[in-house]
């Protein structure tokens, strides 16, 4: 098999052992076979990505070649994105058995994995397709599987959350079809790289335009994106704490990037950033992102929220540095994409195993909680300078790069920015820090003891990649390097 | 006559504002998902209409015919209706153990039930 057969598999593999998990019995069955499909995806990924790092692959399922098929089109970019998520998704699910055994019924056990795969595969396929339609069907999977994840909470707000997320993600997705449409009027095609070739010859046109507005507009939301972010803070909060780590680490950052697809390959950034008032109001959005969901995140008392929060604040820098529309921004961005998923995986992941142990994730239980489970908070404190952008965390390497994106456009006034947000990050995990170790335990607060290894050892693996990618970035910056190279290259080399 | 020319397009933007409109607006759940039905169908009218060239025959092959609709919006949106039907199967699911829950499907009387119960225990 070559590699370019075996690429395909990353979404096929987690998309058919979807149902088989929703039908077997029991709870370990599911959960064993859920987090065999992710690793297989991710060690998929991690073989492809390699190759993908200075040429384009693509797989025409079928043998219809395109324009007339649908391929899977590989590049440094997707290559990339395709290893955070299945990657991210394997370790979530490595640390899911006994939160998810805590908080659901066994009998709803095998469907909620299975929706998990279903959500995985949905994600893999909108990063590893070519075709601008396929983008739209896989989105619609990944988006109607979440939304059923975030509903199997324990509140009943989980069902409120959910059903506004469901609303704004449809309204989102329906955007991205009606852009999709002008497109398809305008030049016939659905393919990625043939409307990249037929879209200049009629570029100059006010329907080309709004395409690209309600492309940016549709994936903004599903992504978060200042102000269409209001569905986020509620559906992370309320869901249950496995789902809330696999959709933190995975969800908002593929709405990115078919954002990032759409700007680059399809449009052209030249295109983009001209055509409409791109960059400034990204960088406009982002800002405002970064601050405001910062400055709320600092006063949640609940502490999923607060991360939720901080999750908006997050992805706003990765489209300030898409907005920069320069190549050492979108490295930025895709370097934050990819250590972003590890530091916020790894704070869900901690505050879920805070929740296994006192019931709550409310800042005032967790007074003088630091003495008795010390390994959690630890892992809360270390995965939280990463956020900060502590020196040799990842967290860092991405304020680094960003920074130094921000410098090359003579923009000091963003540099600033950057920085004062970051410390608004030092208050938000402060509290957390504080509450646990110089408080004392309340009067009549039960003594609980230290989590379960189940839920430590991937909490902490999960921190220790957060330390590996903030001392050994190679991985990470050369492949988004590559990307947004190939991004600016709009698939160079390759066309006919 | 121009601007009538293309009345597809106008019946697409009427269709696709009543919904959008009910969404926004409609603190119902029931006619949120019904206006998020009528937004989504306006989009399909959009591909579908787009299909149709004038004076072409149904796109089956036919000695003596040289101009054919185009079949391919068709099969899209079929596609995507099967994913609004999915959608508003989970939409209707949910809305209902909404409904179980709190004993409506307004907004408001779920965000003021919210409210007292937030007072009532720190939960």
């Amino acid at each position: 098999m070559t590699i370019v057969e075996l690429m395909p598999f990353s979404v096929l593999v987690p998309l058919i052992a979807a149902p088989v998990c929703a039908m077997l019995p029991g709870r370990n069955l599911p959960w064993a076979l859920a987090t065999l499909a992710a690793l297989a995806s991710a060690v998929i990924a991690a073989t492809v990505l390699p190759h993908v790092m200075h040429e384009t692959l693509h797989y025409a399922f079928g043998s219809w070649e395109a324009p007339i098929g649908i391929e899977y089109r590989v590049d440094a970019a997707n290559g990339l994105v395709a290893l955070i998520i299945s990657a991210a998704a394997a370790l979530a699910l490595l640390w899911a058995r006994t939160s998810v055994n805590h908080e659901l019924r066994p009998g709803s056990q095998s469907v909620f994995y299975g929706l998990t795969l279903l959500c995985l595969a949905g994600l893999m396929g909108i990063v590893m397709t070519g075709d601008a339609f396929n983008v739209f069907v896989f989105l619609e999977i990944s988006s109607l599987s979440s939304y059923a994840l975030i509903a199997h909470g324990r509140d009943r707000r989980a069902l409120v959350a959910s059903f506004r997320y469901l609303i704004m993600g449809t309204v989102g997705a329906t955007f991205y079809l009606i852009g999709l449409g002008f497109l398809y009027i305008m030049t016939g095609t659905l393919n990625m790289v043939d409307l990249a070739q037929q879209l200049p010859a009629v570029a100059d046109t006010r329907v080309v335009q709004m395409a690209l507005v309600f492309i940016v507009v549709g994936t903004g939301l599903k992504a978060a994106m200042l102000p269409l972010h209001l569905w986020l803070p509620n559906a992370y909060t309320y869901a249950p704490n496995f789902a809330s780590v696999f959709i933190a680490a995975t969800g908002t950052k593929v709405a990115l990037y078919v954002m990032i697809r759409m700007i680059f390959t399809v449009f052209g950034y030249q295109y983009s950033f001209s055509a409409i008032p791109l960059g400034a109001v990204l960088i406009a959005l982002a800002v405002a992102g970064m601050f405001v969901a910062s400055w709320i995140a600092m006063f949640q008392v609940n502490q999923k929220r607060m991360l939720a929060w901080s999750s908006i604040a997050q992805v706003a820098y990765m489209i300030l540095g898409l907005g920069l529309g320069t190549v050492a921004g979108l490295t930025a961005t895709f370097i934050h994409l990819f250590n972003h998923a590890l530091m916020k995986a790894a704070l869900f992941m901690a505050l879920g195993t805070i929740f296994y142990r006192i019931g709550s994730v409310r800042i005032e239980a967790f007074r003088g909680l630091g003495r008795q489970m010390p390994w959690t908070l630890t892992a809360f404190a270390l995965a939280g300078l990463s956020i900060i952008g502590v020196p040799t965390t990842a967290g860092f390497i991405s304020k680094w790069y960003l920074i130094l994106a921000a410098m090359e456009t003579g923009d000091w006034l963003l540099v600033a920015l950057i920085v004062i947000t970051s410390l608004m990050a030092v208050v938000y995990i402060w509290r957390v820090v504080e509450a646990a170790w110089f408080h004392e335990r309340p009067q009549g607060a039960k003594t609980v003891s230290e989590a379960p290894l189940t839920l430590l050892v991937p909490l902490w693996l999960m921190v220790g990649l957060n330390f590996w990618f903030g001392l050994d970035t190679r991985l990470p910056v050369a492949a988004s390097g590559a990307a947004a190279k190939s991004l600016f290259g709009v698939f160079a080399g390759v066309a006919p | 006559m121009a601007a009538l020319g293309h009345y597809n397009y106008w019946i697409v933007i009427t269709v696709m504002m009543i919904g959008f409109y009910a969404v926004i607006a409609r603190g119902n759940m029931m006619k949120k998902i019904m206006g998020l039905n009528l937004f989504q169908t306006a989009v399909f009218i959009l591909f579908i209409s787009s299909g149709k060239i004038i004076g072409g025959a149904t796109p089956i092959l036919e000695e003596g015919v040289t101009v054919y609709s185009n079949p391919l919006p068709h099969v899209l949106i079929l596609t995507a209706i099967v994913v609004g039907v999915a959608t508003t199967a989970v939409a209707l699911a949910l809305a209902m153990r909404i409904n179980e829950a709190y004993g409506t499907m307004e907004d408001d009387l779920i965000i003021d039930d919210e409210a007292r119960s937030e007072g009532d225990h720190h939960s």
